[in-house]
């Protein structure tokens, strides 16, 4: 039997982050595929309650340790290092995300196995794994092959069908004793996220601006879009990183999720960090004066347009039609 | 340094790199903050800035900029990084700091957080790995304490977390606390005339890359957006429509 598959099943407070279960789905294929076994981790003293979650996984190890919740990378690393040594596993599949972030290229560090960072689509191909990854923003992808199957791989989130990690199986459940180190890097305290003016997660119409909006004071084109259409307006990283807007606005990889009926991205280049974030809205307007922006390639409607244009046009528009 | 994203990005004739024929480079924008974080620290508590950079296309402008901004030392590496995987660059780097003399406990080292182009990791944590020093990442902002910093991580929906990191230690920085400052050119241009860049010998690394890379594409959507042309108006109209058939006028 191969050496098996192993993936960090990465959870925040206690709840069981998507790119977990997109892992388990990807992984399950690539060990049906060499014959080897599936295996989980979870890490923390939230984790036992959330093992019966993870049925996909041949079986699942726990290890219950305070210090091991959101531990720094280090830490993690040092755990994983000792389950890789135990499991014999040969393949370790971990979230491209804020919250691992690090802990792969330690784990390369430590055991001297490739990693590849920003993976998008995996298969087996014979003994080998065929991996692709996307570089540059989205706009270069690179294929990169595992010749013996070995490595650590970092998954981009929303990459992948989350679905299919799910299953309704009860798995096999170990718990291990994994070492607790703190190597100089001590987790203190949670700071809660700002309650900001507006909650853009629960708004029908999101109106988003990036870096194409240029200055502060025509993020108010949007914001008058927005007052027309009963919705609000948030940002991409560059406009947040400004100060245009505050933090409580910010749509992406450290800020937040959202699914609105209607989301009408305005200067947005739709890099992979800011795709992750609203890529479920039912319907996605992009305005962005580069036609091969990365975000018509996913966006429902799209406009090759000076947004700064288009914004009060379409807003009297709006206007004109409410009466 | 990383190619900017705004200009076309074309495959070489290998299949396996990028054309540099046409490529423009810019400071990563992760290393931009980190910089001005580095900056704000010196002015907030004191110590002196040192910006080190491997060898690029338009490295210098960005190194005299560094120092324009207020950074007290200039050093470039003359190993070329294109090519260079982030284990070897940060195996470079690791050589830099490890024949620099021992680190003192108050040394903060500051590399961005991730770039565009870290296909086998990140600089920060390989880093951290080859000097055996503390590490935390996707950083956004730090402050000293009692001989220590106390550091800001952002996990995701808001959330943050706050840490105790031991000194020296490696932070990647993903935001700063306040926005990069801007820097007329003409302080830029008398730093290229009253100041000057280091350089720092060292031997490249022997193993450029540690992946199998087979090929390099630009991506074929599987989907694209259906396209308004036009008029700004005539667009306008079209878009009306579509806000209306969403159920959102």
């Amino acid at each position: 039997m191969a050496n098996p598959i192993l993936v960090l099943a990465e959870q925040l407070r206690g709840e069981i982050s998507d790119v977990s279960f997109e892992m388990l789905g990807t992984g399950r294929a690539l060990a049906d595929a060499a014959g080897a076994p599936l295996c989980a981790v979870l890490l923390g003293s939230e984790a036992a309650p959330l093992a019966a979650k993870l049925g996909l996984a041949d079986k699942v190890f726990i290890a219950d340790h305070p210090q091991l919740n959101l531990a720094p990378p280090a830490t993690v690393t040092a755990a994983l290092k000792a389950l890789i040594d135990h499991t014999q596993a040969g393949l370790v599949l971990l979230g491209c995300t804020n919250v691992s972030l690090g802990i792969g290229s330690l784990l390369a560090a430590q055991t001297g196995l490739p990693l590849v960072n920003f993976c998008r689509a995996a298969k087996a191909d014979g003994p080998a794994i065929l991996l692709t990854s996307q570089l540059f923003g989205g706009k270069i992808l690179s294929d990169v092959r595992l010749l013996d199957g070995r490595g650590i791989v970092c998954i981009s989130p929303g990459a992948f069908p989350a679905d299919a990690g799910k299953s309704d199986k009860s798995p096999p459940v170990e718990k291990l004793d994994l070492p607790v180190e703190v190597p100089g890097v001590t987790f203190k305290r949670y700071l809660e996220p700002e309650t900001g003016d507006v909650d853009i997660t629960k708004q029908n119409v999101l109106i988003g601006v990036g870096r194409g909006i240029q200055t502060q004071d025509n993020v108010q084109l949007a914001e008058d879009l927005a007052a027309a259409l009963g919705g609000a307006v948030c940002a991409s990283r560059p406009v947040i990183d400004q100060g245009w807007l505050p933090l409580s606005r910010q749509v992406g990889k450290s800020g937040m999720t959202v699914k609105p009926r209607v989301y009408l991205a305005c200067g947005i280049s739709g890099a992979p960090e800011h795709w992750e974030g609203m890529q479920n809205s039912q319907c996605i307007i992009a305005v962005n004066t580069d036609a091969k922006a990365p975000i018509f390639d996913g966006a429902h409607y799209g406009v090759v347009g000076d947004a700064l244009e288009l914004l009060p046009i379409l807003t009297d528009k709006i206007k004109a039609r409410k009466g | 340094m990383v190619p900017d994203t705004v200009e076309e990005l074309n495959v070489a004739a290998d299949g396996k790199s990028l054309d540099s024929e046409f490529l423009r480079f810019k400071l990563s924008e992760p290393d931009d903050h980190a910089l001005e974080q580095a900056l704000i620290l010196k002015e907030k508590h004191g110590g002196k800035v040192t910006v080190v950079a491997l060898d690029a296309p338009e490295v210098d402008d960005v190194l005299f900029t560094a120092l324009a901004k207020g950074a007290d030392r200039a050093v470039k590496i003359p190993i070329n990084q294109a090519g260079l995987g982030t284990t070897a660059s940060a195996k470079v780097l690791g050589d830099f700091f490890a024949t620099a003399g021992p680190l003192t406990p108050d040394t903060l080292l500051l590399p961005g957080s991730q770039a565009i182009d870290d296909l086998e990791g990140e600089v920060a944590p390989l880093l951290a790995a080859a000097l055996k020093l503390p590490y935390l990442g996707v950083v956004c902002g730090v402050k000293p304490a009692d001989g220590k910093v106390t550091v800001l991580k952002e996990f995701a929906g808001g959330l943050r977390g706050e840490f105790e990191v031991t000194l020296p230690a490696v932070l990647g920085i993903q935001s700063a606390e306040k926005p990069p400052r801007y820097v007329p050119v003409a302080k830029v241009r008398a730093a290229m005339k009253s100041a000057k860049i280091e350089e720092a010998a060292l031997t490249p690394p022997e193993r450029p890359s540690q992946l199998d890379i087979e090929r390099m594409y630009k991506p074929e959507a599987a989907g694209h957006a259906r396209m308004f042309e036009g008029g700004s108006e005539e667009v306008a109209d079209q878009l009306v429509e579509v806000l209306a058939k969403n159920s959102v006028i």
